[in-house]
């Protein structure tokens, strides 16, 4: 007879739920697809902050990444909608009901080439939205043709050049006034996690634009987004550590080399200082290095630009604590006077 | 006005004959920019306040300023407020068209005119009133940059002097007009003296033309469409609103917007009880839309043709994800850019099956200003009833005239929010599936985020009933099955047809939206000219209601009158019933962008039934059934 020792105790997070409560349906995507690692991420973050999944919405545009939405967070609420719109449907939810935390997921196509209209203007008013772009550089579900962020000069697999300029999203986003802009790569784990992390405590629009190489039609030598060329020339502008509000650890860092940002919920980013010292509340540091690194054919990834106190748009629209979606007839509904007023001044 | 846009037919108003009492229209040619919109409106205004039925028609060009503009106004003591083609008086303001405006009246009409314009040589059987604008407005307004603006309010003082309008009426509707700015309504108030005074010292009357006091009016309002959609939705309890501008729709939403800024905001905090986003494009107006109707608000966007158009890709993922929407219409004439100024019903068709694969969708029909009140309030009970996007087809001319109407009533019932499942509806169907016909009636229930109900995934991509992604042949056709039946439950639902059945007529009309208003007037031309009589069943909503087939059923020939050259909803009555009642329909078809008028049904009524036409009162027509060339 032998023993059987019991099952190590599940690990729970701060609401009492293990990491399986925040999956979702199995994966459709390749084996190896990049996008599968940043729902894995997404599925951690989540965990790890304990966030309500039935508080979160989910929305997607159309394409490979925007499949992923159903890979996690079963219990949310999620809306796979139309192609390169999903911004616009992001908003008109977030209005309903501003309470909802939200994680939008897009494509380099869907944002780049059909949605660049939309993306432009939900960066504008900067919508308490987490604006993910799984970039693989190339449109997945169509096999393979160049998308609007493929690099210069990257080739297809049957040999075919690119000879159009990217769009770098991250710097639009800059430019266009997103408060939270990042970029990185779904084969770094902890930065990817990270950067999530603090995302999903920022108010405002946080943009970033995560590397996910397409293992079936972009992972090839020539391409500029394989895995072993975005690891090779991964250049992170600093080191991205992050603590929850709920957490009650103080850190001790050198100011001289270390960044610190509060959230306005009380969570707080920390970046320690690699090369250059990068300060992620300057525009003009952001896009200066945004720029050199591209023209060195590198991708400088962490967390490019911050700007925590901005008010979101839900704030700019004055809007009721309460959902708007949830009034009750009586708030919505003016009485009677209302109406015999207006009628009097059409007499 | 053009030539093309005016028959000739031998009117009212010829000197020495008897008096033509509230019974006449007037057409003021200005400039665009020139600031006739005040006067315009004081005239109608006054003449409402003397309590006869009027109307008011702005032919307006695509232009700030610079193009020539023509208002019209009728007043009918039978209460005819549909347009009349027929001009009695002209207002000839506008150099560059003044020549042709002249000459395209009827013999015996009338001409006040800007004296320089010389306009009396043209013709020699006219009435006409010369009046030396620049000469009256310099006294009044001794600041020259200020008198472009006030010098039109001379031709109301004319007007009212000429035509017996109470000056004190005309005072009162410029007080309510510019009470707040004084300096402006000072000016207008001297100019409008000047006017009257001019008119009595120098101008002895010649015409027939007089407005009399009636009883008509009294209690009634004198409002736009789109200000009064902007009232229903307002009431309708509205939250989120997702628009972009495009005439003649953008007045609706800043109607709305002084409305909801306040109505709706919140007396303890003073914040907003609504969101309102001028979106960047019309695809993203309808995003919003969508978006904020699937988290469980009211939502809606009011557009016009070319918005639709765009719209098309989100109203069949409406459809397809059953998501509600309210989408207002304020049809202009296509297609393409068209003519952005003009009215049309030119929309009725491509709306009604709106983007890719099977779809159809409910359109509300308002023919008039209370209609656009209580649609805007169906629209959103039907959109979350139905769990679909549903569309008010109002048009350029209700959406951007004044229209008169009795006052707009309270709601006495309480919005319907559709099937949202909660804990007793779950209790009693037990299990629970996104697109799961539970009642028969194609209606699923659906759940909000952030409510306690379980949660789904919202997609346009194939789905099962329970809402999996699914591509099984099976699925599909149970849920395309299933909307369909949800289409039937609608025809229920929507508002029924209006219907004026009289017994032993074999002859029906159907109308819908403005036309109404010319098919009263032409009922009556019917009935006096030729003895015809006729039913008439008014649309108020598609899909159609069972009364529709039955009205088509127990008449021998029906008329359907719309403003298209395609003969829209007849297509869309094609494609439902049965050869043999449909081989019945003929068409009454008018499309030049100009509100439809009686006298064009009446005639093509008429000649389709083989009457003859007296000569003159039809030129050439585009086809058989086409009164679309005018």
């Amino acid at each position: 007879m032998t023993m059987t020792a019991p099952p190590p105790g599940k690990k729970l997070n701060r609401i009492g739920l293990e990491l399986q409560a925040y999956r979702g349906s199995k994966t459709t995507l390749c084996a190896g697809c990049g996008h599968n690692a940043i729902s894995e991420r997404i599925i951690d973050a989540c965990f790890e902050l304990g966030i309500e999944a039935r508080q979160v919405l989910k929305l997607s545009g159309i394409g490979c990444s925007s499949k992923s939405p159903a890979y996690f967070l079963a219990s949310a609420h999620g809306f796979n909608s139309v192609h390169g719109r999903m911004p616009s449907v992001a908003t008109g939810a977030l209005l309903a009901n501003q309470k909802m935390l939200a994680i939008g997921v897009s494509g380099d196509g869907d944002t780049g080439a059909i949605g660049i209209g939309q993306f432009v203007h939900l960066m504008r008013r900067n919508l308490p939205l987490v604006y993910i772009i799984e970039d693989n550089g190339c449109y997945g579900l169509t096999k393979g043709q160049f998308s609007p962020t493929a690099d210069v000069g990257s080739t297809l697999k049957n040999g075919v050049v690119n000879d159009l300029p990217p769009i770098d999203t991250c710097l639009m986003a800059i430019e266009l006034g997103a408060s939270f802009v990042a970029r990185s790569f779904s084969g770094d784990k902890k930065q990817l996690l990270t950067i999530l992390k603090a995302a999903l405590s920022h108010r405002g629009t946080a943009m970033i634009d995560v590397l996910s190489p397409c293992v079936t039609f972009n992972d090839h030598q020539g391409s500029t987004k394989s895995y072993a060329y975005v690891k090779d020339h991964d250049d992170p502008v600093s080191e991205v550590s992050f603590v929850p509000y709920f957490e009650d650890i103080s850190i001790e860092y050198d100011p001289g080399t270390t960044h610190e940002v509060s959230l306005h919920d009380g969570s707080r980013i920390y970046l320690k200082k690699l090369e250059e010292d990068y300060d992620p509340t300057n525009k003009e540091q952001a896009v200066r290095v945004l720029h050199e690194t591209a023209a060195r054919g590198q991708y400088a990834t962490g967390l490019l630009y911050v700007e925590p106190q901005k008010p979101d748009f839900c704030s700019l629209l004055n809007l009721v604590d309460e959902p708007l979606a949830h009034l009750p007839l009586e708030r919505v509904r003016p009485g009677r006077e209302v109406l015999e007023e207006i009628m009097e001044r059409q007499r | 006005m053009s030539s093309t846009d005016l028959a000739r037919e031998s009117s009212a108003a010829t000197p020495g004959a008897s008096r033509v009492v509230n019974d006449f229209s007037i057409q003021v040619a200005t400039v665009n920019g020139s600031g006739s919109q005040t006067a315009n409106l004081i005239l109608i205004r006054s003449i409402f306040q003397m309590g006869i039925p009027v109307s008011g028609k702005n032919l307006f060009p695509s232009n700030i300023a610079g193009l020539p503009t023509w208002y019209t106004i009728r007043a009918n003591k039978h209460g005819y407020i549909g347009r009349k083609k027929e001009i009695d008086l002209l207002v000839a303001m506008n150099p560059e068209t003044a020549k042709e405006d002249v000459l395209t009246l009827d013999a015996g009409g009338v001409v006040i005119y800007d004296e320089p314009l010389n306009l009396k040589a043209l013709r020699s059987d006219l009435v006409f009133y010369p009046v030396p604008f620049d000469k009256l407005v310099a006294p009044v307004c001794p600041d020259a940059k200020l008198r472009r603006l006030v010098r039109n309010m001379i031709y109301d003082g004319v007007l009212a002097h000429l035509l017996g309008i109470d000056l004190g009426e005309m005072e009162k509707a410029l007080n309510r007009q510019l009470g707040k700015k004084q300096k402006a309504l000072a000016l207008n108030l001297g100019a409008l003296r000047a006017g009257a005074d001019f008119a009595a010292a120098n101008l002895p009357k010649q015409d027939a033309l007089y407005i009399e006091r009636m009883n008509e009016t009294a209690g009634k309002i004198l409002i736009e469409g789109n200000a009064a959609a902007a009232i229903g939705c307002l009431m309708a309890g509205v939250t989120v609103v997702g628009w972009y501008p495009i005439t003649p729709s953008s007045s609706l939403c800043e109607n709305l917007i002084d409305y909801m800024r306040k109505y709706r905001m919140d007396k303890e905090t003073g914040k907003a009880t609504f969101a309102i986003v001028q979106a960047e494009d019309e695809i993203a107006a309808i995003g919003m839309v969508i978006g904020a109707s699937w988290a469980g608000a009211r939502a809606m966007t009011s557009t016009s043709g070319p918005g639709i158009s765009l719209m098309a890709e989100f109203t069949g993922l409406g459809y397809y994800a059953e998501v509600p929407a309210v989408i207002f219409d304020i049809q202009r004439v296509g297609p393409s850019t068209g003519l952005p100024t003009r009215t049309a019903q030119g929309d009725i068709l491509s709306t009604a099956v709106l983007s890719h694969g099977d779809t159809r969708h409910p359109l509300l029909l308002p023919s008039s200003v209370r209609e656009c009140y209580t649609m805007a309030m169906d629209a959103f009970d039907l959109a979350e009833r139905l769990q679909t996007p549903v569309f008010v087809m109002s048009d350029l001319d209700l959406g951007m005239n004044m229209w008169m109407s009795d006052p707009f009533a309270y709601p006495e019932r309480a919005l319907d929010r559709g099937k949202v499942l909660d804990r007793e509806t779950l209790t009693r169907i037990g299990e629970w599936g996104r697109y799961k016909d539970v009642d028969g009636d194609g209606i699923p229930y659906r759940t909000l985020p952030g409510s306690d109900m379980p949660s789904y995934f919202t997609r346009g991509s194939g789905h099962n009933a329970r809402g999996q992604y699914s591509e099984r042949a099976d699925d599909y056709v149970n849920n395309l099955e299933r909307l369909q039946r949800k289409f039937e439950t609608a025809k229920d639902l929507v508002p029924a047809p209006e219907i004026d059945r009289r017994d032993d007529v074999r002859i029906g009309l159907i109308a819908y939206g403005t036309s109404h208003w010319a098919i009263v007037e032409s009922r009556d031309q019917l009935r006096q000219e030729a003895d015809l009589d006729t039913s008439y069943l008014r649309l108020k909503a598609y899909p159609l209601a069972a009364s529709v087939e039955a009205f088509l059923r127990d008449h021998d020939r029906i008329y359907v009158v719309e403003q298209n050259r395609d003969a829209q909803m007849a297509s869309l009555m094609r494609m439902e019933y049965p050869a043999e009642l449909t081989a019945k329909i003929r068409s009454v078809l008018h499309f030049n962008g100009l509100p439809i008028d009686a006298r064009s049904i009446t005639d093509s009524v008429l000649a389709q039934e083989g009457f003859a036409v007296g000569a003159g009162v039809r030129q050439e027509v585009a086809g058989p059934a086409a009164v679309g060339g005018e």
